[in-house]
């Protein structure tokens, strides 16, 4: 099992579009992907979920990834946050 | 599209006693402002379809599941076309709302949600569809955000267009013949792209927010529209007038009301007609000499008006506001998005910012400045910049990855040395080498400088063969000039911006830049100046940067020049 902490810095926090981007690389691999913010979690695969918790800018969220691929998936992620979000 | 929706509005002159209420009884509704201008003309409300889903029991839940997949597809189908449809007549900001619903449309908590519903209770697609989409918009509904609370509606749109495939139901919604006024509870974006937009004189809506679809359409469109009016259901087909400044809607207008609104909308219609004639024209002389008419901007936000009024580009990008408004240092990503969006917005057109020009008269916490006896002359701009080299290195970066997405120009304030142009090069080299080795992409910028103090203009000739171009700032260059503080109110009668000094400057600069080889422009106020337009001409300037605002009255004084004589 793999996690980052990431701090969210658009204006708009996730909205629909990175949120969906996001959720497109998430389900690009195998292994579970969740995202936790304030100990609530969604599954990264799924965008209805994701944006369902309200991530706005200045709040820190942690993306856990498990099973196959998880050091990729949270390479690729956490790279995907900071160049997007 | 703007310039075509933008005349409709005028389009319906035709109002006469016939549309005068019999009984004089005009009713005033406020409502809330999302753009101004006036419209006259028909009411016509918007028919939602009829959602009315029955429940029913199915025997085959395996064959129910397959119709719901098969809708399911079909929609996506939809929401494909429609999102190639406002691709092209309202572009990609509008556009990806629908890319955003293709995606609600594969998400696995709403499928399965759906799935469960048609097993666990053997019950009909349709119902099942629209009790998960009532079910997920709740949740949207619930939250404290603004931007999420709107996406209920997204939700909802989604769901309602499976629905309907499911039903087979046919167009209802807007069934005006002639341009007309449309009144709606909100409209969905889907409803809102399938639109004839030539008949849409405004929007008034009953719910909605001032970000909805609806209020980003009507920016768009430049037509005026309104939120938040609860009107009765009997105003359709009625005569109606939007004040969208005022933000109100008059239903049923007596004689006298109208005429107030006629005189009103001629005066836009006029107005509107000199811009739109001028719009489109090039910034030539009456003897075929063409300069570059750009626009002064100090946000993402005014762009919209810069391609309104017909601007060639922006000549001058202030990049303050991005530390002005941020408690910290803004970062590469919040600049380099800031960056990019204008330059995608410009589509091509020519970008020029302007990096870092703070002082100590505009104050930032963050950056530690201090006070100063004397600010105007004091650390600032690129001072700062060659100081505190980090800080510009992360404005450079941001900018060059940026400059991949458009023309981009990269301009420097306060410059008095060629070795200051040095020194700014062989950071903006290292900065490339950086993102080389990264391999991020970028192009190669024009750079250029300001020339706003009267040791850049002694200078221009040897700054203008170290680079492509010069703005010249005629405020700064006006107060340093001629020593006057232009925030001393005592000064004001012997502050002239006329001063034999200052356009002896401006000409010296054109005249130099160009023989080291720089195009020369005007940034500064005297740019707007029409009394001063042909004087620049003849000087052989390049290029005007001016407000947005003022963009078609420069246009106006340049074509009504002739070099010639």
């Amino acid at each position: 099992m793999k996690e980052f902490n990431y701090t969210i810095t658009d204006p708009e926090g996730i909205h629909a579009r990175p949120a969906g981007l996001f959720v497109k690389q998430a389900a690009g691999f195998p292994c579970a992907v969740t995202i936790i913010k304030d100990g609530k979690e969604a599954d990264a695969k799924r965008i209805l979920g994701v944006m369902g918790l309200g991530v706005k800018q200045g709040q820190e969220i942690t993306i856990r990834t498990d099973g196959d691929q998880e050091a990729e998936a949270a390479e690729a992620l956490e790279k995907f946050f900071k160049e997007n979000l | 599209m703007g310039a075509k929706a933008g005349i409709a509005v005028f389009a319906p002159v035709h109002w006469t006693g016939i549309f005068l209420s019999e009984k004089g009884e005009e009713m005033e509704l406020q409502g809330k402002s999302v753009f101004g201008g006036v419209a006259i003309g028909r009411i016509s409300i918007y028919k939602k379809k009829d959602n009315v889903v029955k429940r029913t029991k199915v025997d085959d839940v395996d064959a129910e599941l397959e119709r719901f997949e098969k809708a399911r597809v079909k929609a996506q189908e939809q929401l494909a076309g429609l999102h190639d449809k406002a691709m092209k007549e309202v572009g990609e900001a509008e556009a990806a709302v629908f890319e955003v619903h293709q995606m609600f449309l594969d998400d696995l908590d709403l499928i399965e949600q759906v799935q469960n519903i048609v097993k666990n209770e053997s019950i009909n697609a349709e119902y099942a569809v629209a009790r998960t989409g009532d079910n997920m918009s709740e949740m949207f509904a619930n939250m404290d955000d603004e931007y999420m609370r709107g996406r209920a509606a997204d939700v909802l749109d989604v769901c309602n267009r499976v629905v309907s495939v499911l039903q087979g139901a046919g167009d209802t919604g807007f069934t005006a013949t002639e341009p007309s006024i449309l009144l709606a509870d909100d409209l969905a974006p889907s409803e809102t792209v399938q639109l004839d937009k030539s008949l849409v004189l405004s929007f008034v809506t009953r719910h909605g927010s001032t970000s909805s679809h609806t209020a980003i359409l009507a920016r768009t469109m430049g037509i005026p529209a309104l939120i938040s009016v609860d009107y009765p259901e009997d105003a359709d087909g009625k005569m109606g007038i939007v004040d969208g400044t005022e933000g109100k809607i008059i239903i049923d207008p007596d004689s006298a009301t109208i005429e107030v609104y006629k005189k009103k909308l001629e005066k836009e219609l006029e107005k509107k007609k000199m811009l739109q004639e001028l719009k489109d024209k090039p910034t030539e002389t009456i003897d075929g000499h063409s300069i570059h008419l750009y626009s002064n901007i100090g946000g993402v936000g005014d762009v919209a008006s810069v391609l309104e009024n017909g601007s060639e580009g922006v000549g001058l990008f202030r990049s303050e506001f991005l530390y002005l408004e941020s408690s910290d240092f803004p970062s590469e990503e919040t600049q380099f998005k800031a960056y990019r969006t204008v330059l995608e917005n410009m589509a091509g057109k020519k970008v020029i910012i302007r990096t870092l020009d703070i002082g100590a008269d505009k104050q930032v916490d963050y950056l530690n400045l201090g006070d100063e006896e004397n600010p105007a002359l004091g650390y600032r701009a690129i001072r700062i910049c060659l100081t505190q080299q980090d800080i510009f290195k992360t404005q450079l970066r941001a900018l060059l990855r940026a400059s991949y997405y458009g023309n981009l120009g990269i301009m420097f304030p306060m410059i008095i040395s060629v070795d200051e142009v040095h020194q700014i090069k062989d950071i903006l080299a290292e900065v490339k080498k950086e993102l080389d080795d990264a391999g991020v992409q970028y192009k190669d910028p024009e750079i250029g400088i300001m020339v706003e103090t009267p040791a850049a203009v002694l200078l221009s000739e040897e700054l203008g063969k170290e680079v492509d171009f010069f703005s010249i700032g005629t405020n700064d260059l006006t107060q340093y000039t001629l020593a006057i503080d232009r925030q001393n109110a005592k000064l004001e009668n012997i502050n002239d911006p006329h001063h034999p000094a200052v356009l002896r400057a401006i000409q010296m600069t054109i005249e130099n830049g160009h023989k080291g080889g720089a195009w020369v422009g005007i940034c500064g106020e005297l740019g707007a100046d029409t009394t001063l337009t042909e004087t620049f001409l003849r000087m052989g300037v390049d290029e005007l940067s001016v407000s947005p605002g003022r963009t078609l009255s420069v246009r106006d004084a340049v074509r009504k020049v002739d070099l010639s004589k």
